[in-house]
This record gives C-alpha cells, structure tokens and sequence, in this order.
C-alpha cells in the first residue's frame, strides 16, 4: 500500500505528472471561456473540465484510487445527498402553482 | 489509555482511526460548500440578470496555480516522511505554508480591490455570494496554514517519538489540504469563468 | 459531581495492557475536563435534563398565557421585568422569545444532547466493547462547545429586544430584520453545529472500528445501530443549516440579501438593499438539515425502547434484521422529503408529488420497527419495571405521532392543518410522550450501570403514571384544536379569530395538564439525586441483560473492561431453549455451564 517507501518513490512521479495535466487543464478552462459560448455549453465545458482536475486531485493526490470501502460508502452516501441538495431546492423553485405547463 | 487502531490499521476496515475520521469530516464538508454552490444555482437561476466579468481572471487563474502547486507540495511533504526524508518533508511543508501564505495575500488584494469601488457583499448577490464562499474557502486556507504552523513547530516532535502516528497526522492534514484545493477546482470557473 | 466520584474508585484492572497513565488525575481533569466517554456521557446527561427543564419551564409560562391571557403571570409576573412583563401580563414580543427558545432549547440542547451526547457517549462504547471513543479528546471538546453554544443560547435573553423569537425555524424575512438575539440564536447554532460534527464523526470511527472481537455488525445491540444511523444524519445534514446560518449572519451583519427578495416593504418604507434574495433559500436549506434533524430525535429512542423491551420481555426483539435493514433505510429516506414542510410555499405538482411520494415512503420503516417492537411482546413473560413502563408507553404515543403526521405529509389535508396546533399535537406526540419517555426509561434502565445504585421503584412509578396522564392531557386537545383551525404561535392563544372561540376552553385544560406534568417531574428530580447515595447497591448486571455494557462493574473503572471483551453471539439471547438461565449474554463463553 502507500505506506511503502518504494512504492512511495513510484507514486511521486504520478503526483508530477497529475501536476502537469492539472496545469494544462486550467490553461484549457481560462481558454474556453474566452470563447463566449453559449451559456448552457459553456457550463458544460467548465465543469466536465473542472470534474476532471477534480478527480485527478481526489484520485491520484488523495489516494482515492486505492481506498478503502468504508470510506468509498461514505462518500457515496454523501454524492447522492449532495447532488439531491444541489438540485432539488431549484427545481422546486422552477415548478409554481398556476404557472402554465 | 490506548485506543486501538490509532496508528495500525485494523485488519478487516482496512483502515486506521484518524483516515475514516478525517474522510468523514470532509464528507461534511461537501455537504456545507454543496449547501453554498446549491444557493448559487437557486440565485441565478432565480435572477433576471447575472453580472459577467466582473472579477479579476488574472488573479483568480494565478491563485488556482499557486493552490495547485500547493497541493503538490503538500503531497510531497507527506511522501518524504514515508520515505523517511525528515528535511524534505519541512521544506515542502513550509512551501505549501508559503504558497497559501500568497494565495490569501493575492484574496486581500482582490477584496481590497472590489471594496474600494463599493462592491461588498451588500451590492449584488452576485457579490454577495462571491464574497461569502470565498471567505469561508479562505477561512478554511487560514485553518489549515494553522494546521501547519503546528506541525512545522511544536507538533514536530512527534516524528521522533512515534513517526507513524505523525506521517498519519501530516497524510490527514494533506487530505483536508487537496480537499481545499477541490473546492476552489470548482469555485473558480463558477465564479470567474462563467 | 458526586456521580462521577465512583467512576475513578474502582478495581485495579491488570488485564489490560496499557500500564501508563493510572497516576492519579487532578480535579479539573478527572470531572470537568475529562477524557472518558463515561463522565462525558453524564456531563451531557446532567446539562441536557437541566436545558429539559429550563426549556419546560418556559413552555409552562407560555401555556399561562394562553389559558389566561392578558392576565398578570401569578408569583412570578414581576421577575421579567417591564420590556417583557410590564405587570406582570406578558407582551406578545416576550411569548415568542418563549416560543423560539423552547423549540431551540428542548430539541438542541436538551433532547439531542441527551439522546445523542448523553447516552450515545455513556453506553455505546461499552454496548460495542470498547475502552473509550476513538478520539477522546475530540470528545471532549464536543462537550465544551455544546455548552458554550448553550450559554450563547441563554444570553439571548438578555439582549436588547430580548432573544430569537421568529420561530425556532428563523424564517426571514422577518428573522433577517429581528432584533440582535437572532444573531446570538445564529451564532450559538454554529457552536452547536459544530459539537454535533465533531461529535458524530467519533461516533461513526468509534463503531466502525473500536468493536470488540467477536462483535460484527449483526451482533450489535440495536441501539448501537440507532446511533450509527443518526450519525450520519447529523454529519451530513446538519452542514447545510450551517451554511444556512453563515447566509442570514451574512444579511443581519453585512448587508446581503441571501434571503430578502426585490421590493420587501417594511414599516411602509422599502427595505435599502440590494434585494434579489429568496426567502425560500433558507427554507430549502434549514428543512434539509431539519427533516432529518426530527429522525435524529426518534431513533435513538427507538434504540433504548428495544433495548429496556428486549431485556424485560425476556425474549429475543422480534425482526431484528428487520428492524436493522429499515432504520438504515429511515436515515436514507429522510434526506428526501424535506419539503413536506414546505407544501404551502407555491411549489407545483410536480415536486409536490415527489415529495409527497417519499414522505408516504418513508412512513415504511418507520412501521416495521414499531410492529417489530410490538410484537416482540407477543408471548412475552413481562417485568413491570420503571423503565419497562416508559418503554411500552412508547409505542402507542410514538403510533399516534407517527398515525398523525400522515395527513400532514399529504399535500391536500396539509392545506388546512398546515401551521395549525394539529402540527404541534403532532410533533410534540412524537418527541414528548415518545422521545422524551424512552430517555426516561433510559436514565431509569442505565442509573444503575453509571452509578452503582437502582433508582427507585415507587417515585419511578409515581413519575411514570403521573406524566403518561398529564402529557396526553397537554397534547390531546392540540389535534382538536388543530382541525378546528386554530393557527399556532399566536400570543393570545387564538382569541383574536371568531371561528377559534369554541377552542378556546382547552387552553385552559392544557395548561393545567401543563402544569401538572411539570409537578409530575419532582419525584424524578428526587429519584434522581437521593439514589446516586441512596439506592439500592447492584453489581455488574442488575436486569440480568444480555448486551455487553452489563458484563463491566458497575459503574465501570479506567477501561471499562476487566478483562478483554468477547463477543459469542448474537445481543437478544433471551430464553434460549434447553440454557439454564432466562438469558444468555453476548460475553459468556460458548462452554460455560451455570
């Protein structure tokens, strides 16, 4: 596991390299919002870009990778209320009472 | 009184005490910035109209470089201890203390900015949520610099004594650290970029 | 803290392994400061029954009010002095400072403290075989800050324009604007926020990873699974109304509208600021830590009523994979049906439906773990003990709880008892004849593990009797009202509106109900102290039970253990066929022959 000095030393080249990419990707999303996309497009892009670097720090730079299943059932339990708590508060607001279908 | 499973991992979780405890605590986490980025959404989409560009680009890319690159320094004061580099470990340790150091300097500059021109949280919500999820990110770079300032002083001697149970406690304070880094991997095209 | 002092005298323990730190701890670190789970749990226990008292206390007041109104507060009118009694008749500003603060005080800092703090940190680590918590001193400062967040709570009070009085549920607008103890409610519910955190994320780590040998997790008493489930809601529900509060600490100090909408008027004067806000926003957030916050009252108390039921019926609990399966999926379910609270607010049909669909759901397991415990008296061979008596009241209080909220989470019966004393009938069934009498049975059930010494049984019948009759006097009448239309918080006990004027009379029944429930609580507050020094001595394992706390002394020493725990079956075998005894516990080895 981690906890080896060898496999350590392997580890940090990953971490160099998940470096690397996680300066690319920002160059990438400063980029794309020169484009002045659409808005719908534009989120999009942003966060599939941002879900990237995202992983790659979780993955790679947390470990998460190689984890153990208590804490991936954590963090799954936590993912699905996370998103019911991002979304469904606005989609409650977007559906009125006397507002035509 | 010895608790079990402070330092060794038990055998069928896998896991030592402080790891589930501290994934725990950032699950909690997610939850209060989830809490934030859900009013985000709830306030646009709620509003006629959304101020663009209103931040500085500039500042909010370098700021992502500099807690990036604080992320790796953070990995890599861990990675030494396990490698036994007791030296290296405070150098990338202090790097990092130093690159949040920047970070909330480059924040004080940005706020300091935006104030001078009446724009505090009071002028929009656009603003207002920009200063709020910001300031709690920050309020969260100043509890982990804090965090390390520990470890760089009085905490220390804890390596002589039991180096395991230090490398576990730095492995935690970089598991809150790239957690840090996460939501800024968010907040920043959501509040700069789009 | 006399109760403590027995803690410390207690065998030297050799069997365990640790030789360190038997030097002997002063006062500050042995009783206030301390780092076991043991006199943290009863720091918790003592400071959550006396906020219970306090919270009851201004509840008595209120129904004074309302049985009465106008009328000078007897004795005591002149003690509140002329901003909130002038003469001793109460000012409608005052009855909802009275208001809020009950809500607060009773469901944060006295049942959840006790239900959560109190019995979670006392018995679980001794119910799953373990020295202490995972993190002590984490445990500690749980304590700390609850009670700073207590204290915060209290100065409230003394602020000018007097403490929070919007409604423990704080909506804004009107909560943005309110006078400067909203901002100390805002702040103390950080402080208590935070102590839930840190204290559910030990809880969690403690059961995951401090069981002893032997204990899986389909061994473990059901109360420990209750306490599991519950914190997880408090981990991952309570961050949001945080989120929340920093939001309206952000419109009263900075100058946001988080929560004020465009064009607000107030006084005849439109409002200097930004606007754009959603008043809902809060609503959204605080109900998605609330909801789940009313499943953090329940199940603990559902864990103690199986634990006292299994021990004094004699028989294994009915269904207990049952019962497991569904309170994991009761803590699931209950992050989705928040808006059930929200009905009235515009939403459309279409989320109406979605939420009235998983609160219909949600009622599922909520049944099954009741009928479970029902029918775990089928066949019975019953101990009338003190907390058996509170355990099986229980059910049926926690049945028509639970029976009264299923009009409330359908949408179109919500229509007209929303916001009615129905709500308040509902609600208070659950949490008062139901929670709060399974915490009874509870302190009654485990006095003797904590102290050395049972309570007694005469003052715990008295106690029982006494309040099972005057509770359902107070909270009875409240459905009645409730259909009848009569709106909850209104000063003057709904005086104002006609069609509330053949209501009227059962506010003075409740009150009296009221006041005799609170009468009814001396023989406990005498039990309570008088059997610390002087009741009955019992050894390790006084209601002959099976689960493991009942295998350490009593009270339990430096360690809780003498020696190391085992675990060799399951926690309910009571009455098994062809054994000696009427009870076979979790730590007897397989041979042993008695």
């Amino acid at each position: 596991m981690h906890s080896d000095p060898a496999e350590v030393k392997k580890s940090v080249r990953s971490y160099m390299t998940v470096f690397g990419m996680l300066m690319v990707f920002t160059i990438l999303t400063v980029a794309a919002s020169k484009f002045h996309l659409a808005v719908p497009m534009a989120i999009t892009v942003a966060l599939v870009i941002a879900a990237m670097k995202g992983s790659m720090v979780a993955g790679v730079f947390m470990h998460l990778s190689h984890e153990k299943r208590a804490i991936y059932g954590a963090l799954l339990l936590t993912l699905v209320f996370f998103i019911v708590l991002l979304f469904i508060p606005v989609l409650s607001m977007m559906d009125h009472i006397g507002t035509p279908k | 009184m010895n608790i079990p499973y402070t330092v060794e991992v038990r055998p069928d979780t896998g896991l030592h005490n402080g790891k589930l405890g501290i994934w725990l605590f950032l699950a909690s986490e997610v939850m209060l910035f989830g809490a934030l980025f859900s009013s985000y959404i709830l306030l646009r989409v709620g509003a006629p109209e959304w101020p663009h560009g209103e931040l500085s680009v500039k500042l909010g890319t370098i700021n992502t470089i500099i807690l990036i690159s604080s992320s790796v320094t953070m990995v890599m004061a861990w990675a030494s201890l396990k490698m036994n580099d007791f030296g290296k470990h405070r150098l990338y340790l202090l790097a990092t203390f130093l690159l949040s150091a920047v970070f909330l300097v480059n924040k004080y500059f940005e706020y300091s900015e935006h104030l001078s021109k009446g724009e505090g949280p009071w002028h929009s919500t656009f603003f207002a949520i920009y200063f709020t999820m910001t300031g709690l990110h920050g309020l969260h770079i100043l509890g982990g610099m804090i965090v390390m300032a520990y470890f760089l002083g009085p905490g220390a001697g804890m390596w002589k004594k039991n180096p395991e149970q230090f490398a576990n406690r730095i492995e935690a304070t970089g598991l809150y650290w790239h957690f840090v880094d996460l939501v800024w991997i968010f907040l920043f095209p959501v509040l700069y970029l789009l | 803290m006399d109760k403590a002092a027995t803690i410390g005298a207690v065998p030297h323990s050799h069997a365990h392994d640790h030789a360190h730190d038997h030097e002997e701890l002063g006062f500050w670190r042995k009783y206030v400061f301390s780092l076991d789970h043991k006199v943290i749990g009863i720091q918790y226990t003592v400071t959550g029954l006396l906020f219970l008292l306090f919270g009851f206390s201004l509840m008595m007041l209120m129904r004074f009010q309302l049985a009465y109104p106008m009328h000078p507060i007897p004795f005591i009118g002149s003690l509140f002095g002329a901003a909130n009694a002038p003469g001793g008749v109460m000012l409608p500003e005052f009855y909802n400072q009275l208001g809020a603060m009950h809500g607060t005080i009773m469901v944060f800092l006295g049942v959840v403290p006790l239900a959560v703090g109190g019995f979670g940190n006392f018995v679980m680590p001794l119910q799953i075989g373990a020295p202490d918590m995972a993190f002590p001193k984490l445990n500690m400062m749980s304590y700390w800050v609850y009670f700073l967040g207590g204290v915060t709570m209290l100065v409230g009070f003394v602020m000018p324009g007097g403490a929070a009085q919007s409604g423990w549920t704080s909506y804004p607008p009107l909560s943005d604007i309110a006078t400067t103890g909203q901002t100390v409610w805002l702040i103390g519910m950080v402080f208590l926020i935070t102590s839930s955190l840190l204290g559910s994320i030990n809880f969690i780590v403690t059961i995951i990873q401090l069981r002893a040998k032997g204990m899986s997790f389909m061994r473990l008493p059901f109360f420990v699974w209750a306490q599991f489930v519950t914190s997880f809601l408090l981990l991952l529900a309570f961050p949001p109304l945080e989120a929340a509060g920093v939001l309206q600490l952000m419109d009263r100090l900075a100058g946001t509208s988080f929560f004020l909408p465009s064009g607000l008027i107030i006084s005849g004067r439109p409002l200097a600021v930004a606007g754009g806000g959603s008043p809902l926003l809060w609503q959204h957030l605080f109900w998605f830590l609330a909801h789940p916050e009313v499943y953090v009252l329940i199940l603990p108390a559902m864990g103690i009523v199986a634990e006292v039921i299994a021990n004094n019926t004699r028989k294994p609990l009915w269904g207990y994979r049952a019962m497991v399966y569904s309170v994991a999926f009761l803590g699931f379910m209950s992050f989705i049906v928040w808006a059930h609270h929200m009905f009235m607010t515009g939403m459309g049909t279409t989320m109406a439906a979605f939420f009235q669909t998983t609160t219909m759901i949600i009622s599922i397991p909520s049944v099954v773990i009741l009928t479970a415990l029902l029918l775990s008296l089928w066949g019975a061979s019953m101990r009338f003990t003190t907390p058996m008596l509170f355990a099986l009241a229980f059910l049926p209080m926690f049945g028509i709880g639970g029976l009264t909220g299923l009009p409330l989470g359908l949408a179109p019966s919500d229509i007209h008892l929303h916001d009615t004393y129905y709500v308040i009938g509902h609600f208070h069934y659950v949490v008062a004849p139901g929670t709060i009498f399974a915490l009874f049975a509870g302190v009654y059930y485990w006095f003797p593990k904590a102290t050395g010494r049972k309570m007694n049984e005469v003052l715990g019948a008295i106690h029982f009797w006494g309040s099972f009759i005057c509770i359902n006097g107070v909270f009875m009448p409240m459905f009645i009202q409730g259909l009848g239309g009569m709106n909850r918080r209104m000063y003057d006990g709904g005086a104002q509106y006609a069609h509330n004027a053949s209501l009227l009379h059962w506010n003075v029944a409740i009150g009296w109900a009221a006041w005799g429930l609170g009468l009814c609580q001396i023989p406990f507050i005498i039990n309570f102290f008088w059997s610390i020094k002087g009741g009955k001595k019992v050894g390790n394992n006084p209601w002959d039970a099976t689960t493991l706390e009942w295998s350490a002394p009593s009270p339990p020493g430096h360690g809780n253990f003498l020696t190391e725990p085992i675990v060799y079956r399951g926690p309910y075998e009571y009455s098994v066929p062809g054994a000696a005894k009427d009870f076979t516990p979790q730590f007897e080895p397989e041979d042993a022959k008695k």
